[in-house]
């Protein structure tokens, strides 16, 4: 277990490292910089900010730098923001997009295994459509449609939930939870559905039912540990898409979390928010895949010395 | 099954046994039908989506006058930007999944027929790809290659052709260990020759599967990358930024963020069951 444990933190490291590297030149090499597009300015003044902010010396060692300052979690000034160091400016984030995302992990979990568990112990009945039905409008309808779409229901002709912004605190987060848990929903009552299907045809849930025990039981006390490890597994890709949503639903209902500013960094190359960001991300993937991993490794033996 | 009397291979089969899924035969049509609107439709109008009509700047829906469903706030009109948009999109679409499944397949292949050392460097190098935030990616890839259509394809197409590499290198990696692959060689083929003639065919059924997956998520990277402004941008339409447009106009007027909205929606759909029906069709460990 330990050896496993090692191996993916290593793995782990790599790919980080890798992502580090990529993105550090790819930020370098792309074209324009981050005060190329603001009003003419005269040349001494940017020399002068190029080596406030070290554009002037060769990449190598900006590369260098930029390493060394990450060993004490020193991500660099926003290149926009002038007073803010890029930890402030995830500092500011972070609490709003954790929080989004983990109500939308938890809703979209309880709710997708819900329906997909109704579903397959009451397989073609209206129950089973309708979450199918919702399974197939998660997948298929993007988070940018229906998420507008929802704006304009729920807050702008029913005045229920605002439209966006903070304003109102946590009534603000009631939309972008449910719109970012929807195609969760759709995946985790899917994978729940097949998954408890087969679990149903398995000889420990039959030798349950021989013993008389009540359906309910038999699927809550037998079934469902069975039907769970493939929506475990889930956990991983799930991490990344609610991440890949949280950068929409941030822009949509006006969110000040980091998906916001990863987009707006983007778009005015401020190159250290940028990276910041997407190394922020790259960490929280690879944690929570290895979480993943692990949990699943401690659930069913057979995958801890696979691989 | 009784097509076995008739000789039927293996393809004529699973062929088969797709035309009898009516969900993905409907889709097939609707989305046929919807590729030809969008790529002959736009001739059919006296004026293309970047010509801007003065006399009807922000016009509702009106089936009798000469825009169907009304123009945008620059006099646009909103049908033909659609149907351009369309085309911009479902070209990156098709494009995009048969080049990144084409790159991960041809890697796949050599990576699994090779094996040893360079298989497992070349899928050291697949799995740190792998880990990094795919849509991160896409759009860091689109900023180095400085925007554009040309920029957003190269950009979804090098983060998208992981998964066929790692599907088809398990399945070549199986193939090449078997009889009609020892007899090519035998017989003197090269391993390019193999690898072409023997491992990619054998790979058909799998490969197509997961190609229908690809497409729609082709299209949707480009449309959320337009949507945020990164990808394809205005004048040139495309579905992402008219849904954004739409949006910004939500509160007044819900027709621009709903005639693309549901284009995009169709295709997704359709291309969805597709999938479905093809998985049903061609995977061999079917139920």
């Amino acid at each position: 277990m330990l050896r496993f444990i090692g191996k993916r933190l290593w793995d782990g490291g790599l790919t980080l490292a890798a992502l580090v590297t990529l993105t550090f030149f790819v930020m370098r090499l792309a074209p324009g910089g981050p005060f190329s597009k603001s009003r003419k300015i005269s040349p001494e003044v940017l020399a002068n900010i190029q080596k406030t902010y070290h554009l002037d010396e060769p990449i190598w060692m900006q590369f260098a730098r930029y390493v060394k300052g990450l060993a004490t979690f020193d991500l660099g000034p926003s290149t926009r923001f002038r007073d803010y160091s890029v930890g402030d400016m995830i500092a500011s984030g972070l609490p709003w997009s954790v929080t989004i995302g983990i109500w939308a992990i938890l809703v979209a979990t309880l709710v997708g295994i819900a329906l997909g568990v109704a579903g397959a112990m009451r397989r073609n009945s209206a129950t089973d459509y309708a979450a199918g039905i919702v399974g197939v409008v998660g997948v298929a309808v993007p988070i940018f449609v229906i998420g507008p779409l929802m704006q304009v229901i729920f807050a702008l002709r029913l005045g229920w939930v605002p439209v966006g912004g903070i304003a109102e605190g946590w009534r603000a987060l009631i939309l972008p939870v449910l719109v970012l848990a929807l195609p969760n929903i759709a995946y985790i009552s899917r994978l729940t559905r097949s998954s408890m299907i087969e679990t149903l045809r398995e000889n420990y849930v039959r030798t349950a039912r021989a013993k008389g025990i009540g359906e309910g039981r038999v699927v809550r006390g037998h079934a469902l540990k069975g039907t769970l490890l493939p929506v475990i597994a889930y956990l991983g890709p799930a991490t990344a898409a609610i991440i890949t949503g949280s950068i929409l639903i941030e822009t949509i209902f006006a969110l000040p979390g980091i998906g916001r500013h990863f987009v707006d960094a983007a778009l005015n190359r401020d190159y250290p928010l940028v990276m910041g960001i997407t190394l922020l991300y790259g960490a929280l993937l690879i944690l929570l895949n290895i979480v993943t991993d692990l949990i699943r490794a401690w659930i069913d033996p057979r995958l801890r010395n696979g691989r | 099954m009784a097509a076995d009397a008739e000789n039927l291979s293996t393809l004529q089969l699973q062929f088969a046994r797709f035309r009898r899924n009516r969900l993905a035969i409907a889709s097939v049509w609707v989305l046929v039908l919807i590729v030809l609107a969008c790529f002959l439709g736009p001739y059919l109008f006296p004026f293309t989506g970047e010509d801007a009509d003065f006399d009807y700047i922000s016009a509702p829906i009106d089936f009798s006058s000469p825009h169907l469903f009304g123009t945008d706030d620059y006099g646009r009109d909103l049908l033909v930007r659609t149907l351009e948009g369309g085309r911009v999109s479902l070209t990156i679409g098709f494009l995009g999944a048969l080049v990144a499944g084409g790159i991960g397949v041809l890697y796949g292949a050599v990576a699994g027929f090779t094996g040893g050392r360079t298989d497992s460097l070349m899928m050291r190098l697949v799995e740190i790809l792998y880990g990094f935030p795919y849509v991160i990616l896409v759009i860091l890839l689109s900023l180095l290659f400085g925007g554009g259509n040309i920029a957003l394809f190269a950009a979804i197409v090098f983060t998208l052709w992981l998964t066929p590499a790692v599907i088809v290198r398990s399945q070549a990696e199986g193939l090449a260990r078997r009889e009609f692959v020892e007899a090519a060689r035998a017989g003197g083929m090269t391993s390019t020759g193999i690898v072409l003639r023997h491992i990619v065919p054998n790979c058909f059924s799998v490969v197509i599967v997961y190609g229908s997956l690809l497409v729609p998520e082709v299209i949707l990277s480009e449309s959320f990358l337009s949507f945020l402004g990164i990808g394809i941008k205005e004048p040139q339409a495309s579905w992402g930024n008219l849904i954004q447009t739409g949006t910004s106009a939500m509160d007044t007027d819900l027709r621009l963020l709903l005639l693309p909205g549901a284009f995009l929606v169709a295709v997704l759909l359709c291309l969805n069951f597709i999938a479905d029906g093809l998985r049903d069709a061609f995977d061999p460990n079917d139920r």
